[in-house]
């Protein structure tokens, strides 16, 4: 039970000017939510369906419809391994059952200490690099059963934390445009003209 | 081949290769339907947007391309189009749909309500693969969730089809059901604890195309083919939504909408739909009562005895001191009857159908009407003077809210304080109570001048304007009684300046049942049948009525005022409950104490019955007599008997003819054709009713125009100068009602008491938000939850009409402009 | 471990001899960075444009016939054409939701070289009057979100995006924002559904182009993240200098990834029209061969929604219209080779997996349809099908697809190819899409599905060694 802290509800806040329609944040507001907390809480969906203007169940349509987004707690590192074709071709299926073993739960499980839940994926468009596999979104190549092993002892060592975030956190750079650069945004509602460079129609921009 | 009645030139198509006349604009779809072809579709629904995602109604299409399979909900006719709906690629796609819907459909048919009449049913028989070939697993959900207090859903069964879905969004604007999950998975789903709370949640369980959603009223009551139905009128509200009602071995199980182009679209709301489960209770009066002077209970009485106390009292009173009140709840034919009782044969005009709770007979029934379909016109302005459509005639707020959202209708709304429909109101203003009058004077003002001079009734000045610019060209008015905590004579003061414009037409949205069949009926102080005013009426009636009253009588205020210092001898109920409607509950109680006998006809003993009635006469309910209903438009519809009144008791029209008779009068007619014959010639408004006009149009109802009433002269109070807290009361869709509390499925559904403050004047109340808070006026107090509410103005406290434990009339002085109030910490 | 070429800061990418268009900075460690950018020619595509009438820029990129890169292969110029004059305001909506089976390239360009790409949203907003810009990208692409993000905020500093950019009157924000794992959204309706906070599920056509009725309803242009990367070289050096690469038809170069059974894996930038798939697989510029010098047993010659090609297709060249008459398509630039020991019934399992999976689920030959197909291939690659399967196979994948369905020609069994696109039941192509390994496998491999059912055998998927 859990809404915004007051930060991410003025980040949320940030993230939804920029849109013509405060609902198209709703996805960005969701991850900002799931990085709170490391899923999504009831009490978090209804706090971004308010600040867009929505019901919850609205969006609770929106966010069970993306696999990225969790209902409930999962491990602080979410292992995806790709099992896709291209992956699979190239011994995805033994990564599995290798990830499996050495972390002893199935793929969809949890680690009972709760730092790590596996899953098997779809393509994350690292093809070339088969067999793949991302933890919170962190891209590993060409992995092989020894390359997972130290990548868990990494982990768990908390050697590789500054590089792969709890799970939640997804990007830790943000767009943040300085005060005063922004041209605004164009809502079907204000604007109906042509953008001044095209009324003007002289050659080039001036 | 004649061309359809569509606007524009026919669109020439050719369907299973005969020529057909569609309408421009036309879906494909309806085009073949209406031409007497019929494509198989779940997701479709003609009152919705389409959304193709069944994909079942897939036809081979060819535009001058060459053919390809098309579904033909989204596809809109064009000029030359070949149409084949049983081409062999048709037919493969469609079997092919069928058997995709069935494989992870459970084969629960003979336990399922939609079981015999289940679209999913109906086409696996008609198109269907005749054995499945999918040996696998069936998806599997936990079996029927409760997702509201009436609906239950089965996912299992769910074709995802849509419909309820878009229901809730596009049409009722609940969005709190929604799809959940992807794919294969895909669910439909409430928001973890938060139920499908809609006005309206019983629609999803009848365009439901399989046996996915269930109402809780008539879960496994009964199979279709043993229920018969018959058309019928919705009477817990003036809208006049057509229904069916579905009776099995006498009783009545079901009530569904039926689609009338002009009024209800098919659409009800759950009070509409569910509202019959009161009829059927045990709380029900199935015979006479009398009050046994030794117990001071009421008893059970045979109708002779009941009706000769009736009559004992009726003929010992002098007239002018036996008032009628009551009457919304009758038919058209009940309610003449009554009129020629009270006014023809015991001859008192002390009559009113309302109980101070709507506006001047006089005024409304002088204004030029619109229709609803006037007032929805696409673009056009409508002004919203009076209360809230959601929580008072939810129908008609469907109607107004697909008109606002999608036919680009503009909305102003004058209303006590913010309503169901403010979200989607281009302006919104919410007078100080007492001050409508006021607020219109400057509107008009502003509009004239085009600029307002200042603010007016607590809006702002800039409020003002923008809403006067919108007064500009035509509109029309829907009007109402907005807050029941001042008289109605601020709001009927703004409504004449209003009549005075040209070409405005007026929609009376009073909200009780039949009230407007009532006031044709003559059933209100100064009035004959026929919208015409008792004097000008006295000559046609001479030769029907017995007598015609002298002189205007009393209207409900000065009755029960005279009741309760002595100056009424008998009171009749005519389905009326004053100690919960009327305005005043202090004087409805000594009025009610104080009248000399009190008769209650009625389905229900209710609140006022039980504390004073000296004889119950039981009536029958709308569902066991037979008659017409008239709504806010003037439209006369069918009131259809489904099944026999409980016990003994009868139609009103027949216990009036008894009382008649008992009085040694005869009132002329043995049935509702015959009063209806009657009607005709005592009142030139109820011409237009013959047997052919209403034969020809069962769906629709017929249409009565005209009025014979001139536009009174209405004197705005003046504007009361104190700037304490002023009381709102308005009405909610679900209330401590004796007919709602006699509603199982119902019942839990009344909000408790609230008292809602605009956040700007909580510094003048010395409590917090969500504590209890007392409320309370020179007259008495209640006690209510404290809640924070922008829609409120200012300088108000908002309450529900009757929330359970907390009547908003113990607040109120009858007649009082404004009902001042203090909030204070419990 | 790294192959020959091999760029260890841009993973996969192989710098292998030919024009680079796109990829020419990806060589440099902080190829994302404004001050790269600013040094090896970036925003002068911008600055040309500028000084031109935005007309201009329109008829540069017409000339330059610069095709969609997303997969359907539409030429950009003709498309941006389609937007309805005056109704105001246009959107621009960038498609990085890079999720194809086999596709690897956009992730790229969105890590490697985002401000080329944030060039090329400019670029296309000036020409064409678009008053906003939304990069989505693939929710599970963190790196590229903070690359854009960075880059974003530096071109924002440095006066290239926002409020009169470059000093002129052309003001336009260019806002980032992601989605959250789904597949589809990579349609261009349901990115719009996305963008608007919705389930992502494809919108009905007609209209069939968000050029007329897009984001909220607004005409919007929506353009794969490869495409909109062309255009600041087209702008910097002209159409005629962009025609020069490629072919007549298809100029300039083309992405490609080439994963699975191939001794160098990797991606290429490969010019448009005139290689061959022979080249691309066992040429040396390229990918050298199959792996272990097995045998060729089939590729896939543009993403997992494309009909499956064999050895005898390898000297089609890497252009749209041949290939489609072939029997399948370009698509998103994804060739997935795979050698004699692959069973065919697991590839195709594999794929229709992915299809059931990601199946939006609105509409029902889709999602009950995937669905079944799924089921069924896992009873037979369990060793539990029945010899009627086949023929349920390819019914169901009728039914979602009514026949016949794209193929390659096959001689040896006397099989003409049926060209591409393929019909449907479906609102969108992710159906139709999950058919093509189902009838690509069945129509070469059905004795190896029999195999499956009567004898319960299989080839074993083996990983490289």
């Amino acid at each position: 039970m859990s809404r915004l802290t007051a930060d991410n509800e003025a980040r949320a806040r940030r993230i939804m000017a920029l849109y013509p329609r405060p609902k198209s944040a709703l996805i960005p507001l969701l991850h900002l939510a799931q990085s709170q907390d490391g899923h999504l809480t009831d009490e978090a969906v209804r706090h971004v369906a308010e600040l867009v203007g929505i019901t919850p169940a609205e969006a609770a349509g929106t966010a069970t419809f993306y696999e990225m987004f969790k209902f409930h707690p999962v491990g602080r590192y979410l292992v995806n391994v790709c099992t896709n074709i291209s992956c699979a071709l190239l011994g995805a299926d033994d990564l599995v059952a290798h990830a499996s073993a050495a972390l002893g739960v199935k793929p969809g499980g949890t680690t009972d200490d709760g730092m790590f839940t596996l899953e098997t994926v779809e393509c994350m468009a690292a093809c070339t690099e088969a067999p793949c596999l991302a933890v919170n979104y962190r891209y590993r190549l060409r992995v092989t059963p020894n390359d997972f092993d130290d990548l868990v002892a990494a982990i768990r060592s908390g050697d590789i934390d500054q590089e792969i975030p709890h799970h939640g956190t997804l990007a830790r750079v943000h767009q943040e445009i300085p005060e005063g650069r922004m041209a605004g945004i164009s809502s079907p509602e204000q604007a109906r003209a042509a953008p001044a460079w095209m009324a003007a129609g002289a050659e080039g921009a001036g | 081949m004649t061309g359809p009645a569509g606007e524009g030139p026919a669109v020439e198509i050719t369907v299973d290769g005969a020529a057909v006349a569609a309408r421009p604009g036309e879906l494909l779809i309806e085009a073949c339907e209406r031409n007497g072809v019929y494509i198989p579709r779940f997701c479709y629904h003609p009152r919705m947007a389409s959304v193709g995602m069944c994909r079942m109604c897939l036809v081979t299409v060819d535009t001058g391309r060459g053919p390809s399979l098309q579904p033909s909900c989204m596809v809109t006719v064009a000029e030359a189009m070949a149409v084949e709906t049983e081409s062999a690629a048709a037919v493969k796609a469609q079997n092919g749909v069928l058997e995709f819907l069935l494989i992870n459909h459970p084969l629960d048919c003979p336990v399922c309500d939609k079981g015999g009449e289940c679209p999913l049913q109906d086409q696996t028989m008609a198109y269907g693969p005749g054995e499945s070939r999918f040996v696998e697993e069936k998806r599997h959900f936990e079996k029927p969730i409760a997702i509201s207090a009436t609906v239950h859903l089965d996912r299992e069964r769910c074709i995802l089809c849509d419909r309820c879905t878009r229901f809730a969004d596009q049409v009722a604007g609940d969005p709190l059901i929604s799809f959940m999950g992807r794919g294969g998975a895909t669910e439909v789903n409430t928001f973890a604890d938060e139920p499908f709370a809609s006005y309206f949640s019983g629609n999803t369980v009848q365009i439901c195309p399989v046996g996915a959603l269930t109402a809780e009223p008539y879960r496994f009551k009964a199979r279709p083919w043993d229920l018969t139905e018959a058309v019928s009128t919705a009477w817990v509200d003036s809208v006049g939504a057509r229904v069916s009602v579905q009776s099995s071995r006498n009783r009545v199980l079901r009530v569904q909408g039926v689609d009338a182009d002009a009024v209800n679209w098919g659409w009800l709301t759950d009070k509409e739909r569910f509202g019959f489960e009161a009829l059927d209770s045990d709380g029900r009066v199935t015979g006479p009562l009398v009050r046994d002077a030794a117990t001071g209970a009421l008893v059970p009485a045979s109708w002779a005895d009941a009706a000769t106390r009736a009559v004992e009292a009726l003929s010992r009173a002098p007239a002018e001191r036996v008032a009628v009140l009551g009457g919304a709840r009758l038919t058209n034919e009940s309610q003449y009857a009554w009129a020629k009782l009270a006014k023809g044969v015991i001859g008192t005009d002390n009559v009113d159908a309302q109980l101070d709770d709507g506006l001047p007979p006089e005024l409304v029934l002088s204004l030029p009407r619109a229709t609803i379909d006037e007032v929805c016109r696409p673009g056009g302005v409508i002004v919203l003077l009076g209360g809230d459509p959601k929580e008072e005639l939810g129908s008609l707020y469907l109607r107004l809210r697909h008109a606002v959202v999608s036919d680009g209708a503009t909305l102003i709304e004058i209303t006590p304080r913010a309503t169901g429909l403010s979200g989607l109101a281009a302006h919104s203003l919410h007078p100080r109570p007492g001050e409508t009058a006021e607020l219109m004077r400057a509107l008009l003002a502003a509009a004239a001048t085009g600029a307002a001079d200042g603010g007016a009734a607590g809006c702002d000045r800039a409020a003002i304007a923008a809403a006067a610019a919108a007064l500009d060209g035509e509109f029309t008015v829907v009007l109402g009684r907005g807050s029941l905590a001042e008289t109605a004579d601020s709001a009927a003061a703004a409504a004449a300046m209003l009549a005075g414009r040209g070409s405005v037409r007026f929609l009376p949205v009073l909200r009780r049942g039949n009230v407007n069949g009532a006031f044709d009926a003559g059933l209100a102080p100064g009035l004959a049948p026929g919208r015409t005013l008792l004097a000008a009426g006295t000559d046609r009636l001479a030769g029907i009525w017995p007598r015609v009253p002298a002189r205007p009588g009393r209207d409900a205020r000065a009755v029960l005022k005279a009741a309760s210092v002595g100056e009424i001898d008998v009171l009749v109920l005519l389905g009326a409950d004053p100690l919960n409607d009327f305005s005043d509950r202090a004087v409805a109680a000594n009025a009610l104490d104080g009248a000399g006998s009190v008769i209650a006809v009625d389905l229900f003993v209710n609140d006022s019955a039980a504390r004073a009635a000296d004889v119950v006469l039981a009536a029958a309910g709308p569902t066991e007599t037979e008659g017409t209903f008239t709504n806010i438009e003037g439209r006369v519809s069918p009131m259809a008997q489904k099944v026999t009144p409980p016990g003994t008791a009868r139609a009103d029209w027949m216990i009036a003819a008894d009382l008649a008779r008992r009085l040694g009068a005869d009132l002329g007619f043995a049935s509702p054709a015959e009063i209806r014959s009657e009607m005709a010639e005592a009142s030139e408004l109820h011409r237009a009713l013959t047997p052919e006009a209403l034969a020809a149009s069962p769906v629709e109802g017929v249409m009565l125009a005209g009025t014979q009433i001139p536009v009174p002269a209405v004197e705005a109070p003046v504007a009361p100068g104190s700037r304490g807290l002023r009381l709102v009361a308005t009405r909610t869709m679900y209330d401590d009602g004796v007919m709602l509390r006699h509603c199982p499925s119902s019942r839990g559904l009344a909000r408790g008491p609230e008292a809602r403050v605009n956040p700007a004047a909580l510094y003048r109340i010395d409590a917090r938000p969500s504590t209890t808070v007392r409320v309370s006026s020179a007259r008495g107090h209640l006690d209510a939850t404290l809640v924070v509410d922008e829609g409120v103005p200012v300088g108000a406290v908002a309450v529900g009409w009757l929330a359970p434990g907390a009547p908003a009339n113990a607040l109120i002085e009858a007649g009082s402009p404004v009902t001042e109030v203090t909030v204070e910490a419990r | 471990m790294a192959a020959d070429g091999y760029v260890d800061h841009a993973p996969g990418y192989v710098a292998n001899e030919g024009p680079k268009i796109v990829t020419g900075r990806f060589g440099y460690e902080d190829s994302h960075r404004l001050a790269r950018f600013e040094a090896t020619g970036g925003y002068e595509g911008l600055l040309r444009a500028l000084a031109l009438a935005p007309g201009a820029v329109h008829q540069q990129v017409r000339d330059a016939i610069l095709l969609g890169r997303g997969g359907a292969g539409f030429p950009a110029g003709v498309k941006w054409g389609f937007l309805p004059p005056g109704r105001y305001p246009y959107y621009l909506v960038v498609n990085g939701d890079e999720s194809e089976p086999g596709t690897y390239k956009d992730r790229l360009l969105m890590e490697r070289d985002p401000h080329q790409l944030i060039e090329g949203c400019l670029i296309a907003c000036y020409a064409l009057g678009l008053s906003q810009c939304f990069l989505y990208v693939r929710g599970e692409m963190a790196l590229a979100q903070e690359r854009i993000a960075a880059a974003l905020n530096e071109a924002y500093e440095a006066g290239y995006a926002g409020r009169r950019i470059c000093g002129t009157d052309f003001s336009v924000d260019v806002v980032l924002t992601w989605g959250a794992g789904a597949y589809i959204v990579g349609e261009e309706t349901a990115l719009i559904e996305s963008l608007e906070g919705n389930r992502g599920m494809p919108r009905l056509k007609p209209p069939y182009f968000p050029a007329a009725v897009g984001l909220y309803g607004q005409p919007t242009i929506v353009n794969n993240v490869e495409t909109l990367s062309n255009l600041g070289w087209i702008m910097a050096n002209g159409a005629d200098a962009y025609r020069r690469h490629g072919s007549e038809s298809s100029p300039g170069t083309r992405m490609f990834a080439v994963s699975g059974h191939v001794r160098r894996p990797g991606v290429y930038e490969v010019e448009h029209g005139v290689t061959t798939f022979r080249e691309l697989l066992y040429g040396d510029n390229f990918a050298r061969g199959i792996l272990h010098d097995r045998e060729l047993k089939a590729f896939i010659p543009g993403g997992g929604s494309a009909p499956w090609f064999f050895p005898e297709h390898l000297d089609l060249p890497l252009e749209a219209k041949p290939v489609g008459a072939a029997g399948s398509m370009l698509g998103s630039g994804a060739v997935v080779v795979m050698d004699e020991t692959t069973d065919a019934v697991d590839a195709a399992l594999r794929l229709v997996r992915f299809f059931a999976r990601e199946s939006c689920g609105k509409c029902t030959p889709c999602r009950e349809g995937t669905t079944w197909l799924e089921r069924i291939l896992q009873r037979i690659a369990d060793g539990r099908g029945r010899p009627s399967d086949i023929d349920l196979l390819l019914d169901v994948s009728d039914n979602i697809s009514p026949g016949p369905y794209p193929a390659a020609s096959d001689e040896a069994r006397g099989l003409a190819a049926v060209a591409f696109p393929p019909r449907q039941t479906t609102i969108c192509p992710l159906g139709p899409s999950a058919v093509a390994p189902v009838v690509s496998t069945i129509r070469r491999f059905r004795s190896e599905y029999e195999a499956r059912i009567t004898r319960r055998d299989a080839i074993p998927v083996k990983a490289a060694s």
